[in-house]
């Protein structure tokens, strides 16, 4: 069953909170910020008035518990037969885990059951030993705040070599890639673990002096829709992932702005272009520009 | 003021879904606008509560028809899907959840025991601590053990005419899975289930970050859940799908046999043999609403062998009108600097083949059940196409037609962009 209480927010947070009870350490004041911090907005109106009313026989008056040990759930069947799932998919051996404890359990799906028809088939090779072993350096590194040395071909096939701090792994599902994030002195950039030749992990750095991850540069871009052939649904759901506002300007027109970083300028403009004369950008005018220069250029040589 | 009161937490999971949707994808709808097919309280309660899971997510706008609620998620700057919070907002009465406390730590010892040694163990060493009458029989403790079972927390043992139970051995060592679940949580079917792995605690794993990351999907877990059963099990199913036009539910009576996703919209389709049609055809799951499993399917294997040549001629999941497949043919100019536009062709070719022409020119080529649904992707290479031919000659009609209404759009002066 995969909607089921065992799995909630609740028992998750009750779970914490008899936790510090059987360790004799539990306070009011701690109990409200076990609920503040892991459950929901108003859970604090619930979690702990019943805990504290006797709804949930499971605190006392005094903040302490019948409950003896810690409590540990086992894992669930299928929680246990995701997991045996995941060894089937070739990205696993990115992350090597072990695999001990599952031998007698079904997958709870195959990967072959799954067609991604839309996703780009230059994705990273995923079986590639050396491509595995610069995966668990880069993991190494990130675990242990360690920075790298990495040597890579850029764009054009030169070679680059840097020291860098990561900062976390980029995945794209449509690219099927990775991408590492680095930081050098303050500046964000990003290197394609398939173009990675080399990498080693050197020595630790000052994780306090580093942030969260800076972002890039974000733009916002504003599109004025027009709903035909179900173009309202399809365009928001294809631009979702982005952080977006949309507004009803007249009957099947609708205005939508959403942010997006610089440097995806030219992907999110021939995704734009994708909708036609469905979607029509207003800002900013450096987009409106290239859309209206792939136009006429189109237009020029179509005939 | 009369029934039952609210909570943040939810029986069923259905009733929010389609709220948590329009939320995320629309945005733009009043709550005036909702109520016209929904009660004041429905949605008010729903919006109470997602706004309680989700309340980071959450903006608000007000405007001539109304307080607009929407919910904005930058999926690349978050780590976990946060719709998957709903998921962990199941109700559950009072003795469920002192059950699932008293259960655990009495068989934390390794002993094994009967529903009646534990109710007993319950009324003898936990009860006591509290002033209420409680009481948890035999009969309701034994249940709950049954369940548990289900679950797969609990294994049980014959001894006799005794069922004593005990803790289920797990041998995982969830510490070494945890940066595997936070990838997989976030980029394989189901990955809610790995959102409920790393709530149990334990180590941060590594910093991972997703681009174009669609989180919608998590909504639709229960349908492709229950579907992924009757695939692992062969059998039929029973679905209820919403009309997209009006609404209304339809059932039908699929063997199910393949997901599709797409990983540019975040849509799964499920593909399956439909009985009344004797055909394979395509049901998004956003639109299924319920899934009854039913009966084995003796051939599963024959089915799922029709999708073989059927996935040849397939460019997303359009079956198209008739039983012909369509022939279209794009021709693209390259300057000179511009391999990237013959390694795009190659990566998005999906069933279509590229020839270099010359060094100047490749030609895409593809047959398939519906040309239309290529029309989207020609049109990202707008500035490139020196020729266009579809052996359906509304595709290479549309496209014209769409290209000179652009042209009209962006080429009529500064008027044209008001």
């Amino acid at each position: 069953m995969l909607f089921h209480e065992i799995y909630g927010t609740y028992f998750q947070v009750v779970s914490a909170v008899l936790a510090e009870a059987v360790e004799g350490t539990l306070t009011e004041k701690r109990l409200l910020e076990l609920v503040r911090e892991k459950a929901f907005a108003e859970s604090v109106l619930t979690i702990p008035a019943a805990l504290r009313d006797g709804s949930w026989p499971l605190l006392d008056r005094n903040l302490g518990t019948p409950i003896r040990r810690r409590p540990e759930m086992p894992l669930s069947t299928l929680e246990k037969r995701w997991l045996k799932a995941l060894l089937l998919d070739p990205r696993i051996a990115l992350f090597d885990p072990p695999a001990e404890g599952l031998e007698d359990v079904a997958p709870l799906f195959r990967p072959e059951t799954f067609i991604y028809f839309d996703r780009y088939t230059d994705g990273d090779p995923y079986r590639d030993p050396g491509y595995i072993a610069r995966f668990h350096t880069i993991l190494t590194a990130l675990r242990e705040k360690r920075k790298l040395r990495i040597q890579f071909q850029g764009r054009t096939g030169v070679r680059h070599s840097k020291k860098c701090v990561p900062l976390a792994l980029e995945y794209s599902g449509k690219d099927d890639k990775f991408r590492l994030l680095t930081l050098e002195g303050k500046r964000r950039t990003s290197v394609n673990l398939g173009r990675m030749e080399r990498c080693s992990a050197e020595e630790p750095y000052d994780p306090e002096a580093v942030e969260d991850i800076p972002q890039g540069r974000r733009e916002t871009l504003v599109l004025r829709l027009r709903d035909r052939r179900n173009a309202l649904e399809r365009a928001l759901l294809h631009f979702s992932h982005f952080e977006k506002e949309t507004v009803r300007l007249e009957e099947d027109v609708y205005r939508v702005t959403l942010r997006y970083q610089r440097e995806d300028e030219t992907e999110l403009l021939i995704r734009v272009l994708s909708f036609g004369p469905m979607l029509r950008v207003t800002a900013p005018e450096r987009m409106v520009n290239l859309v209206r220069q792939r136009v006429e250029r189109q237009l020029r040589i179509g005939d | 003021m009369g029934g039952v009161a609210y909570s943040e937490r939810i029986k069923d999971f259905e009733g929010i879904r389609e709220y948590m949707r329009q939320f995320y994808v629309y945005g733009f709808r009043s709550r005036e606008s909702f109520l016209r097919n929904r009660s004041a309280r429905s949605y008010d309660n729903e919006r109470r509560r997602v706004e309680s899971w989700l309340g980071d997510y959450m903006s608000f706008r007000q405007d001539g028809a109304g307080k607009n609620v929407f919910l904005s998620v930058d999926s690349r700057r978050i780590r976990r899907n946060p719709l998957y919070k709903a998921f962990k907002a199941k109700s559950f009465t009072n003795k469920d959840i002192a059950l699932h406390f008293y259960i655990l730590d009495i068989l934390a010892d390794g002993r094994p025991r009967t529903a009646g040694e534990i109710a007993e163990e319950i009324s003898r060493s936990y009860l006591p601590a509290f002033p209420e009458d409680w009481s948890f029989d035999e009969s309701t403790v034994r249940k709950k053990l049954q369940e548990y079972q289900r679950l797969g927390l609990l294994e049980r043992e014959r001894r006799g005419r005794e069922t004593p139970y005990r803790l289920a051995e797990s041998g995982v060592d969830l510490d070494g899975w945890r940066d595997a679940a936070a990838f997989f949580a976030e980029n394989a079917p189901l990955g809610v289930v790995g959102s409920y792995l790393l709530d149990r605690g334990g180590q941060d794993p590594v910093p991972l970050r997703f681009k174009h990351h669609y989180i919608l999907h998590a909504l639709d877990s229960q349908v492709l859940y229950e579907l992924l059963l009757a695939v692992d099990q062969r059998r039929r199913v029973s679905v209820s799908v919403r009309s997209p036009r009006n609404g209304h539910q339809e059932r039908r009576e699929v063997c199910p046999l393949r997901i599709f996703v797409s990983t540019q919209t975040g849509r799964q389709y499920l593909l399956g043999y439909r009985y009344d049609r004797r055909r394979l055809l395509f049901f998004r799951l956003d639109a299924i609403t319920r899934v009854v499993p039913g009966a084995a399917e003796a051939d599963f294997e024959q089915y799922l062998g029709y999708t073989e040549n059927f996935q040849k001629k397939l460019w997303g999941v359009s079956i198209g009108e008739g039983r012909r497949t369509e022939r279209i043919e794009m021709t693209v100019h390259v300057d000179e600097g511009e391999d990237f536009i013959v390694r795009r062709l190659e990566r998005e070719r999906r069933c279509g083949t590229v020839e270099v022409l010359d060094r100047h020119t490749c030609r895409f080529s593809a047959e398939v059940c519906d040309a239309m649904e290529l029309l989207p992707w020609l049109r990202t290479f707008i500035g490139r196409i020196v020729g266009l031919t579809c052996s359906n000659q509304a595709v290479a009609d549309i496209f014209r037609r769409d290209l000179e209404e652009l042209g009209r759009m962006y080429g009529g002066g500064g008027d044209a962009l008001s």
